[in-house]
């Protein structure tokens, strides 16, 4: 198979990293060569962080390249235009639409910018937005956005639901599977009119 | 069975396998987690030291009395080691002795980008290079044979993308090692000038063989394919050239130090072209080009940052990628925690205009907009003594107006000469620990003054007013941060005075909390006069929305300083109207 190339970004904090362990963790379990290339120390304090996640049948550098992501997933509106120039021509960008003030913006040295999703809709193939923060508020927990980005990468991926949750069910505390798996099927659901509820 | 490791859980993994009996360290981004990993074999004896110099001193011991011993540290760590580094490749060891030097090529988290295999040179100790997490075990468990073998430490080099990347590892059962017999034997063990210049001999006696040796180790593995182009490589950056040229010759070092002179030789005689790909200095380059060899390597590629396939593809493949540029837009650089207790230091110093010497740790972004409240930024401990140096080439009026920054952590890693040394020649600098009880930007490890060891263990805490008072310091306070006017008062008296003073400031990391369920502050919008104060503190909860102030409710933490900040009481408490 050829390497597939995902990129998670967002700010420092948000859970980037989790995501993108419990995908590679996925990829093993089917067979593939997995390569994961995180961010520890200083970046995590608020600042741009980004994950590279690659597998396939052998894979050697742990970084996806500028033009190369298949698809990109971002917890936060304007890192997803930061990244975006490593999407591929074919890929798929995934933007979580919370937006978070840099300190540059704080300090009114800077603007945040408002045309983020048209120039997102303009260069990339494929665009699905979503209002995660929203959507956690709803289900009464705003710590769940991260799963429901989790359920919204799961329906652009190959890897079938019940392995997503199984991982769910190991990564997250005992007390909070159930509301967990609401908010991945939340995600996973998105934008698909299933004309029931889920 | 298989399973995705981290670089550094990895080299914990080959210590486990290798038999280590004791593990030391000082935390230091990318090598932290190699240690946190090690302690959690209950087989291993490890610690957190003050230092990286006393880090290795113990690892030296141990080795010495016979059992195989890990130290760890990022490269700037080796400059701390670098004594006892020097030295112990003298002494050679009993049971093997390891040590790991994560270089950060890039900066992701580091002051400088030194090469830590200049290290191995000037210091004539064998380093080994992995390029995944695999090797990254494999190799330790190799280092610890080369180790005792040849009678000498040997260094893993690792790089910041190989310490954080994750990548499969088949993992294996420990091997029993025993400890080795201890003999007292000076000539090895007590580097004085008379046994010393035997050990030299010795040292390069050792060094030749194996060079010798080196072209016939696994390690260094040389492939042929296409011999039009070869290239030389070693860690991450062997990567890279497999992603381009799956083709092509390659020569893999996976010892970097001494270098396999007649591997190298052959390669070179069969390959027409020869590049070197190495992240940093051009150490490959310089010596293969003194064996009269022609090789392509820094003329074509940078000394700075990381490498990556595309890079090579641009300067070697001379291809147009034609790749989209990346957007302008406003940076997202770290910033201080919403409910940090650094922040209420820098505001305050700020408004008493003040300027600080500082240091390394996560007050260090206190120097950035909007606080920038520090003048320095060095190295461990540097703030103390720097500010001295400022007092005596310019009088004590003139540093009425300064400070210096320290964390509890770094205080302890070397603050504490500096200190001595400001009593001992009659300075009257004003000294700030902020005491945040843990060493926060590496993730919060323990250190001395948390009175908690690596293990989990409760020990003996360090008591830093009595520490400062018994070298020499009449005036020691300890003041909350969050207590403004008593921070205030605290700087402004100590600043004012003729003799030497420290202020602790002391309130706990905030995301050591992670229990309590803070009531978030809100800013009331009749009251509020839109003067930008609040925005001041550069804390990332507080911004501006629409035309109006508002706290973000998922990051205030609930901590308070904004409140004493605004001047028009519009910032209120959660549930207060």
């Amino acid at each position: 198979m050829n390497t597939k190339n995902i990129l998670i970004v967002g700010v420092g904090g948000q859970g980037t990293l989790l995501t993108s362990r419990i995908l590679g963790n996925l990829a093993v379990d089917l067979g593939y060569d997995v390569k994961l290339s995180e961010v520890h120390g200083m970046s995590q304090r608020g600042g741009s962080v980004v994950t590279h996640v690659r597998y396939g049948t052998k894979v050697y550098s742990p970084l996806v390249e500028v033009g190369e992501a298949d698809i990109i997933l971002s917890f936060e509106k304007m890192e997803a235009l930061r990244w975006k120039h490593f999407l591929s021509a074919e890929g798929k960008m995934l933007v979580n639409t919370q937006e978070s003030d840099p300190m540059p913006v704080i300090t009114g040295s800077a603007s945040y910018p408002t045309d983020i999703m048209e120039k997102l809709y303009a260069d990339c193939k494929e665009v699905i937005e979503i209002d995660g923060v929203s959507i956690a508020k709803e289900l009464g927990n705003i710590r769940v956005v991260n799963t429901i980005l989790l359920g919204l990468l799961a329906q652009s991926m190959d890897i079938p639901k019940d392995q997503w949750i199984e991982a769910i069910k190991l990564t997250v505390p005992e007390k909070t599977i159930d509301i967990n798996i609401q908010a991945f099927e939340k995600g996973y659901y998105h934008g698909i009119n299933l004309n029931r509820e889920v | 069975m298989k399973r995705l490791m981290l670089g550094n859980e990895a080299v914990a993994r080959g210590a486990y396998e290798s038999g280590v009996k004791v593990s030391t360290a000082y935390p230091g981004t990318p090598s932290t987690e190699i240690t946190e990993f090690i302690a959690k074999y209950e087989e291993i004896y490890a610690q957190w030291s003050p230092n990286e110099k006393v880090a290795l001193e113990v690892a030296i011991g141990s080795s010495i009395s016979g059992a195989r011993s890990i130290c760890a540290m990022k490269h700037v760590g080796l400059n701390v080691a670098a004594d006892p580094l020097f030295t112990v490749s003298y002494t050679g060891v009993n049971g093997g002795l390891v040590i790991i030097v994560a270089d950060d090529p890039g900066m992701h988290s580091s002051q400088n980008e030194q090469d830590s295999r200049y290290y191995a040179r000037s210091a004539h100790i064998p380093m080994l290079e992995p390029s995944d997490s695999q090797e990254a075990k494999d190799f330790v468990k190799e280092a610890f044979n080369i180790s005792e073998k040849y009678d000498t430490p040997v260094l893993i080099r690792l790089t910041t993308r190989l310490s954080h990347s994750q990548s499969l590892v088949k993992t294996s059962q420990p091997d029993e090692v025993a400890l080795k017999e201890y003999n007292k034997d000076a000539t090895k063990y007590v580097m004085m000038p008379g046994m010393a210049i035997k050990r030299h001999v010795v040292v390069e006696n050792r060094m030749n063989q194996i060079t010798e040796d080196a072209s016939k180790f696994v390690l260094n593995d040389a492939s042929y394919d296409d011999l039009e182009v070869g290239f030389i490589t070693s860690g991450i950056p062997y990567q890279y050239v497999k992603e381009v040229f799956p083709n092509a010759s390659v020569l893999k070092l996976g010892m970097v130090n001494p270098l396999p002179k007649s591997l190298i030789q052959d390669f070179c005689s069969k390959v027409k072209k020869v590049y070197i790909i190495e992240e940093l200095e051009p150490i490959f380059e310089e010596q293969i080009k003194s064996w009269g060899i022609e090789v392509i390597g820094k003329d074509l590629l940078t000394v700075q940052g990381e490498y990556s396939a595309n890079l090579l593809k641009e300067k070697i493949k001379n291809e147009d990628l034609n790749l989209a540029a990346a957007e302008t837009l406003p940076g997202r650089p770290p910033v201080l925690c919403a409910g940090c207790p650094h922040r209420s230091i820098y505001y305050r110093l700020n408004k008493l205009g003040k300027h600080a010497t500082g240091d390394i740790g996560c007050y260090t972004l206190g120097a950035i907009e909007p606080l920038k409240g520090l003048d320095t930024c060095i190295d461990m401990g540097a703030s103390i003594p720097m500010l001295h140096g400022i007092e005596k080439a310019r009088g004590r009026e003139y540093t009425k107006d300064w400070v210096a920054i320290i964390g509890d952590s770094t205080f302890v890693h070397s603050g504490i000469t500096g200190l001595i040394d400001i009593v001992y020649n009659k300075g009257c600098s004003t000294v700030m620990i902020l005491d945040n009880s843990t060493t926060g930007m590496t993730g919060h490890q323990d250190n001395p003054a948390t009175g908690v060891t690596l293990k989990g263990e409760k020990t003996k805490q360090l008591d830093l007013p009595l520490l400062c008072k018994s070298v020499g310091i009449n005036r020691v306070r300890v003041v909350d941060p969050f207590k403004y006017k008593d921070l205030e008062n605290a700087i402004t008296e100590e600043t004012s005075i003729e003799e030497p003073s420290v202020i602790i400031a002391k309130a706990p990391c905030q995301l050591l909390d992670k229990h309590s369920v803070p009531k978030q502050n809100y800013i009331d919008v009749e009251k509020c006069k839109d003067c930008g104060m609040c925005l001041k503190l550069g804390c990332p909860a507080i911004k501006k929305s629409h035309g109006i102030m508002v706290i973000d409710d998922t990051l205030c933490v609930g901590c308070n300083l904004c409140i004493g900040v605004c001047k028009f009481q519009a910032i209120k408490k959660a549930g207060v109207q």
